[in-house]
């Protein structure tokens, strides 16, 4: 493996709806716990990168202004977004500016608000992530994106409702017991069931995605503190090493896409360049946080990371092969479906979480077993961007 | 100006392909095609990116597709709360192009299926709002 590029400090808010303060109140949050983490001060940081989506803020240009709260001014700033996978996307920025040897130590911190905005207004928000010239003025929004992936999926692969369904459950296994999540109740199979008006999770919201099939809006935010080589091993007794990045884009409008039966294109191509990048396979992979945004795109990623062949995804979910004790846990923090999806946190949490889990830190999430390789899959926007990293101790 | 005439909500004003819009009105649903390479777009283009020209011509889309997918969306965005449900989808014509747009009002989502034959017609709203669905063939 090769040691150039190491995490040495995580953090995390909780991720909560309606979060009572500021967004420089709830980046100091996750940036305080990644400090104290890789036991550093501001001296040792000479460059911070800041991710989220624009427009649920107020505040224009955030880098500067989180920057200075955080006191780590005056190094330089900037600001990095691709929409749901902005913070992973800063990640591989901040890899970039260690690797050139500009920078030896750089913060990755992202965050989002999302209830500054009501629901509505956020789904409208959500959409014009999309294409809003010739998509938007259709009325489309996030689920009803995905659900056209999934509605051709599922006739072609037979993927069923129950499947989904078992997606859900599981995440919900693991939302239990995170206390950083924002969704911490079990959820059974009666929720789901059709027609009964006390099934909260069996409503239509754009078939054939029904609301448990979605993930949680939430406020929150992520830190991730990363070194090069000399300063990993003089400052961190716990490094954990990047292997592996890949990273894709993919045309905005549904009808420049190949083909809904096979998935999001990006998840496929920037999973086999992180997989080169890092010299190994899917078998090697021991833990990993996939971008299930929605129930069928926890099917999809499983798919475009090797995990499961082409139309076989489903048999991961049916064997419970992606629960903590199976053969390639998946999510067990909860994922985006119960321990939320704060959109510029995200990939920032989803790293911690592999962190964590490299450390043997994850305590009841921890995955049995010496974990040495670790993966986060982000997806930005309707598979619009895609970020495949790999973790190694 | 006038592109804020598309759709049941148009969020872009100005744009070169505004054409598109009056195209409407007289009832064609037209791609661009680029004049020096023969490239065709769907949604319409004013610039070729297979050849950097800006001489395009347009074209009529074909009536004949398969609803490759589909969904019926029970919420909506802000600004479209009248209208769920709804039904939107991808036509597929088989000729390197694609359409998205919203399925007619007579489909009942239950008679709408994968790989069915659609076709495309143009749609006025009472407002006078102009843009285009997907009927059955």
């Amino acid at each position: 493996m090769k040691k150039e590029v190491a995490v040495i400090g995580v953090g995390q808010s909780s991720f909560v709806r309606g979060y009572e303060g500021s967004i420089r109140e709830l980046a100091f949050e996750a940036f305080r716990e990644a400090m104290q983490d890789a036991g550093v001060t501001q001296k040792e940081i000479d460059a911070s990168i800041f991710c989220s989506a624009p427009e649920y803020d107020k505040q224009r240009s955030p880098a500067g202004v989180l920057a200075e709260y955080l006191g780590l001014i005056p190094q330089p700033t900037l600001y990095v977004e691709t929409v749901c996978s902005s913070s992973s996307t800063g990640v591989k920025v901040a890899y970039s500016m260690i690797k050139s040897g500009l920078h030896d130590v750089v913060v990755v911190l992202g965050f989002q608000k999302m209830s500054e905005i009501t629901s509505a207004e956020s789904q409208e928000r959500m959409g014009r992530g999309a294409d809003i010239q010739w998509e938007a003025p259709f009325g489309t929004m996030m689920p009803a994106y995905y659900a056209l992936y999934a509605q051709a999926y599922m006739a072609k692969h037979g993927l069923t409702h129950d499947d989904l369904m078992n997606v859900r459950i599981k995440s919900s296994t693991y939302g239990v017991i995170n206390e950083r999540a924002v969704y911490r109740k079990s959820i059974k199979p009666a929720d789901f069931k059709e027609g009964d008006p006390e099934a909260k999770m069996a409503g239509p919201v754009a078939w054939p995605l029904r609301v448990g099939d979605c993930c949680a809006n939430a406020d929150g935010s992520s830190c991730i503190i990363l070194a090069n080589a000399e300063k990993a091993k003089t400052l961190s007794k716990k490094p954990v090493w990047i292997m592996g990045i890949g990273a894709a884009s993919e045309a905005v409008n549904m009808a420049a896409r190949p083909d809904f039966t096979r998935g999001l294109s990006v998840g496929y191509a920037a999973a086999a360049q992180a997989y080169k990048m890092a010299g190994i396979t899917a078998k090697d992979v021991k833990v990993a946080e996939v971008h299930d945004c929605f129930t069928i795109a926890e099917i999809m990623a499983y798919e475009g990371l090797g995990f499961a062949p082409m139309g076989e995804g489903k048999q991961l979910i049916r064997d419970k092969a992606t629960y903590k004790d199976g053969k390639i846990p998946v999510n067990v923090d909860g994922g985006l479906l119960s321990k939320g999806h704060p959109i510029g946190a995200t990939g920032g949490s989803q790293i911690r979480t592999i962190i964590l889990q490299l450390r043997g830190e994850a305590g009841p999430m921890q995955v049995a077993g010496e974990s040495s390789i670790g993966l986060v899959h982000n997806i930005g926007g309707v598979g619009l961007y895609g970020n495949v990293t790999i973790f190694g101790r | 100006m006038g592109f804020e005439k598309f759709g049941r909500k148009s969020f872009t004003a100005m744009t070169k392909t505004a054409k598109f819009v009056d195209l409407l009105e007289e009832g064609k649903v037209e791609g661009t095609v680029c004049k020096d390479c023969g490239a065709k777009f769907f949604p319409p283009r004013a610039d070729c990116s297979k050849c950097f020209s800006k001489n395009m011509d347009w074209f009529e889309m074909s009536k004949k597709g398969k609803l490759e997918t589909f969904t019926t969306a029970y919420y909506a965005p802000f600004g479209f709360e009248g209208d769920p449900p709804y039904t939107m989808g991808v036509v597929d014509f088989g000729d390197g192009l694609k359409l998205f747009a919203r399925m007619a009002k007579d489909l009942r989502p239950e008679d709408v299926k994968v790989g069915m034959d659609v076709t495309i017609r143009p749609l006025k709203y009472n407002d006078g709002q102009l843009s285009f669905e997907i009927s059955k063939a």
